[in-house]
């Protein structure tokens, strides 16, 4: 018997760990198609290529003779047409590939909302390497490039300003929220970020929308048009207002669509031996709190995971286990586990303990729920936390008191940093009128050992 | 600012400039007396040497080393051959003949450079050390607010193998090279030191004089650099601060002093085999011979290696050693820090890595070995290898040519660390201890790696630190040092060194955090 081939659409991070599994589990035949890029690279290193921390190797995790060592194929072309009847892929330059199984893992693309202006030249999104290799381009220094202008406050936004105030290139930041990202981020986080935005000298404008971009004569952007009516001069424009799944060229092909490709809890779309996972793929129900469409790393690693088992013979369920999800706001670490709403989506009976540092950009907030006090949440700026920790917090149902008193273990600083679980937890019994004493360190609890 | 930084670098080129230049300027001159006093005073036997000297030397005056030199050496070997082919082995002249040149150009030089020591001193010393801070201090508002500082590292010229960067690395390995084989040429830099040896140990400074005085120079104004770009981190701050007073206090001070005290010259933390020649037979010889300090010496530095250096790394890592006291990992992280990244992260160099470098281990293991033999059973050879032959090819190919010339002349174009990853034995031996059994660890945080390759880059041992931070995996590695670099530059908080139980140190990476899978089913289905 010959064996079974498995294709994959996209060599982003859920592709490549799907073959990497498939390998690991099987002896199949992998073929990975992608487009963008000969070898897999972490895009969210992107912008330290731009910066000069990196250079594109940098961020190929791993070594060119990796790919034929563990016979995973690499092809790097467009699949134009997946005609699931025939199980064949048809490329833009190359022969057709059969399949005997394939799995969708395209990606996204940078939204554009229909902004007149959206397609001139200095017009560009962040999210591919040809993007970044335009942004070198058009923005090589803060000579060619007087100023750029970014639409959209995200975390890719955030980034982008960052990439070109590294190179002193005079940043306007158009936020469409009353601030930066608190649809995502509670009030008092998100108040320190618009403070750490301003302190690195970016023109940071506050619930205000693109209306449109203008052209100079050779067709290339040269102002942007507010809705507050200010019009900016500009030789760039970064559009960063969100991203959405990759999957046009599915259109008419019989896999079902809605904002991405649908699939269920295995990951199956509604055509047989046809999988989709990443940034690209849709769940049919939402996964407890989650949204329906993660474009996330982790979620791409996680189902690319779960999708090999399934390949090889052991159907398993996507099963995400609590949330979690890390970002870098300038010089500020974000880390978040569990759910810790922003104003707009917070429901009542979630209640927080906000602690900021008197002077350092150092904040914490700390979800529970109103009721019980459970722990639901917590969300940490310039300081550290032990996943593992706080996982088996949320799965445990801990109460935040409990999680007050063993802050402690969560700690992940280097050593030597200050820390300052006393001040937090003193503030946390200010509010709550608790007598809480925080609990030193304890590496039994940490690596959660039972009996000795 | 950006003036202040541009005339730094100015001042220090100027500086820089006028100290290479010495060792083509000077002039030479001895008259007939002096020599006869210089060659009573050595208590050369070889009248043939001597003589050669008045008639070639006396009264005469050199411009330069590169006039006095030759003259020397030919007339040193002259003599030697002379004395060999009569069987006059007693007057036979066994210092080498560069080394020669080197202490009579030291007796001879005259004028400026010789005489003018103290405003030598400054030209050369003080604007490079006043440059290099006008350069450097600027930083601390132009870096702006605090955190990683890497911007364009792999845009300029001098930290991406430019031009620059291959000027440094010759510069460098012609520097070493003039160091360990033409110390002659290094003869007025050592008139620039006499004041400052002389206060020290009381005796006028050799060329190594200059050189540990330039280490610790050099660690010192690198240290600012890394004071000021770590300045967020408190590991690097106190990291820095330690590997600086162990090189100061440790290396420099406390030898010269114990000189002057009339003890042997040691550096007590420099331990064997890194310290290589510690069990030669003129080392203990001259150990033994210094009574009680000689008798402390020899039980420490065995102390040292059998005891202190194991249990402190099964408690810390070998980190504690190689880059919180340690002078070669002293410089590298101070001097080195610029050029971090070009260590090469392929497997093939971790495979060249391991061999090499615990080649060297066995090396030195065995070359001690066979001195030890030698040393108590009073011969020159074992098993017909001659004690001497192993001891110079040693010195010669690892203590000179790969920790000096190739260890820091590499620096620029290879990475900080190219001595400690392929070549040191000590930290070969100690990496076996982290390897195997040691609370060290770097802990990887959950899934919430991003594999974005920075922790990758920045490690100066090259170690692919991504490839386990990704899969969930501590990092548990023979070679690495705990620089703590790769915990700073991560931007996700994804690592982070510590010490803590053995249980729990290599952690399962079955499954990555995030994914809930029924672990039962999973062990079921195994
Ligand atoms: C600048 C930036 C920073 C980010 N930072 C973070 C972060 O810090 N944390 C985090 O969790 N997430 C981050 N993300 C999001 C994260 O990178 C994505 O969720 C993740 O890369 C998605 O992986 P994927 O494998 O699903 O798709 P992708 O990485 O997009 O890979 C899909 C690949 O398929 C190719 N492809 C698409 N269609 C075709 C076709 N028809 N034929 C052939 N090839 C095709 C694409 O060219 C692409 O190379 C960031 C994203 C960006 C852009
Ligand atoms: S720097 Fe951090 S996030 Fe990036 S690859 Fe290393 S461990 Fe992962």
């Amino acid at each position: 018997m010959p064996k079974e081939t498995i294709a994959i659409i996209g060599n982003g991070i859920s592709g490549i760990t799907a073959a990497r599994h498939i390998r690991k589990l099987s002896d199949k035949h992998i073929i990975v198609i992608s487009s963008e890029s000969e070898f897999f690279f972490s895009r969210t290193a992107l912008m330290y290529v731009y910066m000069g921390h990196m250079k594109f190797e940098h961020t190929q995790p791993y070594e060119p003779w990796f790919w034929k060592k563990n016979r995973i194929e690499l092809v790097q072309d467009h699949v134009e047409k997946v005609d699931h009847q025939k199980k064949k892929l048809l490329l833009k330059a190359g022969q057709p590939v059969s399949y005997d199984k394939l799995i969708i893992a395209t990606g996204s693309r940078p939204n554009r909302f229909g902004w007149p202006g959206q397609d001139l030249k200095g017009v560009q999104g962040l999210y591919s390497k040809q993007e970044l290799e335009q942004l070198e381009r058009d923005a090589p220094d803060k000579e060619t490039c007087t100023r750029a202008v970014i639409v959209g406050g995200g975390l890719i936004g955030i980034e982008l300003a960052e990439m070109l105030r590294s190179r002193d290139i005079p940043v306007t930041f158009l936020v469409r929220e009353s601030s930066f990202w608190n649809n995502v981020l509670p009030e008092g986080e998100s108040q320190m970020i618009n403070e750490h935005i301003l302190e690195h000298h970016v023109d940071l404008r506050l619930s205000t929308n693109l209306v449109e971009i203008l052209a100079d004569d050779n067709g290339r952007a040269r102002a942007v048009v507010t809705d507050k009516g200010d019009t900016i001069p500009c030789n760039l424009v970064g559009l960063t207002a969100g991203v959405s799944p990759n999957v046009d060229f599915l259109k008419n092909s019989g896999i079902a669509l809605n904002k991405g490709v649908l699939v269920n809890r295995y990951l199956e779309t509604n055509i047989p031996d046809v999988y989709a996972i990443g940034d690209c793929a849709e769940q049919e129900e939402a996964i407890g709190q989650r949204r329906t469409v993660e474009a996330v790393w982790y979620t791409g690693r996680m189902m690319g995971e779960t999708v090999a088992h399934t390949l090889c013979g052991n159907r398993r369920k996507y099963n995400p286990g609590h949330w979690f999800n890390s970002a870098k706001f300038f010089d500020i670490e974000y880390q978040t586990y569990g759910w810790v709403r922003g104003e707009g989506s917070r429901p009542k009976e979630e209640g927080h303990f906000h602690w900021r540092h008197p002077q350092e950009k150092i904040c914490i907030t700390a979800a529970f729920h109103t009721d019980d006090r459970k722990f639901l949440g917590i969300n940490t700026f310039g300081i550290r936390m032990r996943h593992e920790v706080v996982d088996r917090w949320l799965t445990e149902g801990k109460s935040i008191d409990h999680v007050m008193e063993h802050l402690r273990d969560a700690n992940f600083d280097p050593e030597f940093y200050r820390t300052y679980e006393d001040q937090i937890v003193s503030a946390y019994n200010a509010s709550f009128n608790t007598q809480i004493r925080p609990q030193k360190k304890s590496w039994r609890r940490i690596l959660n050992y039972t009996g000795s | 600012m950006r003036t202040i930084k541009h005339i730094g670098l100015i001042i220090f080129l100027l500086g820089l400039t006028i100290f290479s230049t010495l060792p083509f300027l000077g002039t030479y001159s001895m008259s007939s007396s002096e020599i006869d006093q210089w060659v009573e005073q050595k208590r050369i036997k070889s009248e043939l040497f001597a003589a050669a000297l008045q008639e070639d030397v006396a009264d005469r005056t050199f411009e330069g080393m590169m006039e006095l030199s030759p003259v020397i050496e030919k007339n040193l070997e002259e003599a030697n051959a002379t004395h060999r082919k009569n069987r006059e082995y007693d007057k036979v002249i066994y210092t080498k003949a560069t080394d020669m040149a080197a202490e009579i150009g030291k007796q001879a030089g005259i004028g400026f450079i010789a005489e003018k020591k103290g405003l030598m001193w400054w030209a050369t010393f003080g604007l490079g050390i006043l440059g290099a801070l006008m350069f450097i201090l600027p930083n601390v508002i132009l870096l702006g607010a605090k955190g990683i500082k890497n911007n364009g590292i792999y845009h300029q010229n001098a930290t991406n193998r430019g031009w620059i960067a291959w000027g440094v690395f010759f510069y460098l390995i012609a520097f070493y090279l003039i160091l360990y084989f033409r110390p002659q040429y290094a003869v007025n830099w050592t008139y620039l030191m006499d004041p400052i040896s002389e206060r020290l140990s009381g005796n006028q400074a050799g060329h190594w004089f200059v050189y540990g005085f330039m280490y610790c120079t050099v660690m010192v104004v690198m240290g600012v650099r890394m004071y000021i770009k770590y300045r967020h981190n408190r590991y690097q701050m106190i990291r820095t601060t330690s590997v600086l007073f162990f090189q100061i206090v440790f290396a420099f001070l406390i030898p010269e002093i114990m000189v002057r005290l009339q003890m042997p010259y040691y550096d007590f933390k420099n331990a064997f085999p890194l310290d290589y020649d510690f069990f030669f037979q003129w080392n203990l010889r001259s150990l033994i011979n210094s009574g009680g300090i000689g008798i402390f010496i020899l039980v420490w530095g065995i102390a040292l290696t059998l005891v202190i250096v194991p249990v402190m790394v099964y408690f810390f890592g070998k980190r504690w050693y190689c880059s919180w006291v340690c002078g070669c990992g002293g410089l590298a992280e101070t001097l080195g820090d610029p050029y971090r990244q070009h260590s090469s992260k392929t497997l093939l160099s971790w495979r060249i890595e391991r061999w090499l470098v615990h080649g060297v281990l066995v090396f030195a293991v065995g070359m001690t070995l066979i001195t030890l033999y030698s040393f108590f059973s009073e011969t020159g050879t074992v098993l017909g290898i001659k004690t001497s032959g192993v001891q110079n090819a040693y010195s010669l190919f690892i203590g000179a040519i790969f920790a000096g010339v190739v260890g820091t002349g590499f620096y620029p174009i290879f990475g900080n660390r190219v001595w400690c990853r392929f070549g040191c034995p000590l930290a070969a031996y100690l990496g076996i201890v982290q390897r195997f059994k040691s609370r060290f660890r770097i802990t990887t945080n959950g899934g919430q790696c991003i594999s974005c390759g920075n922790c990758s880059t920045y490690c100066e041992q090259g170690i692919d630190v991504r490839a386990y931070a990704q899969k969930g995996e501590n990092i548990i590695r023979a070679s690495c040092v705990g620089c703590g670099i790769c915990a700073a530059v991560c931007p996700r908080g994804v690592l982070k060194l510590e010490n803590g139980p053995e249980k729990g140190r290599i952690n399962p990476t079955e499954v990555l955090l995030g994914n809930d899978v029924n672990l039962m089913e999973l062990v079921n289905r195994k």
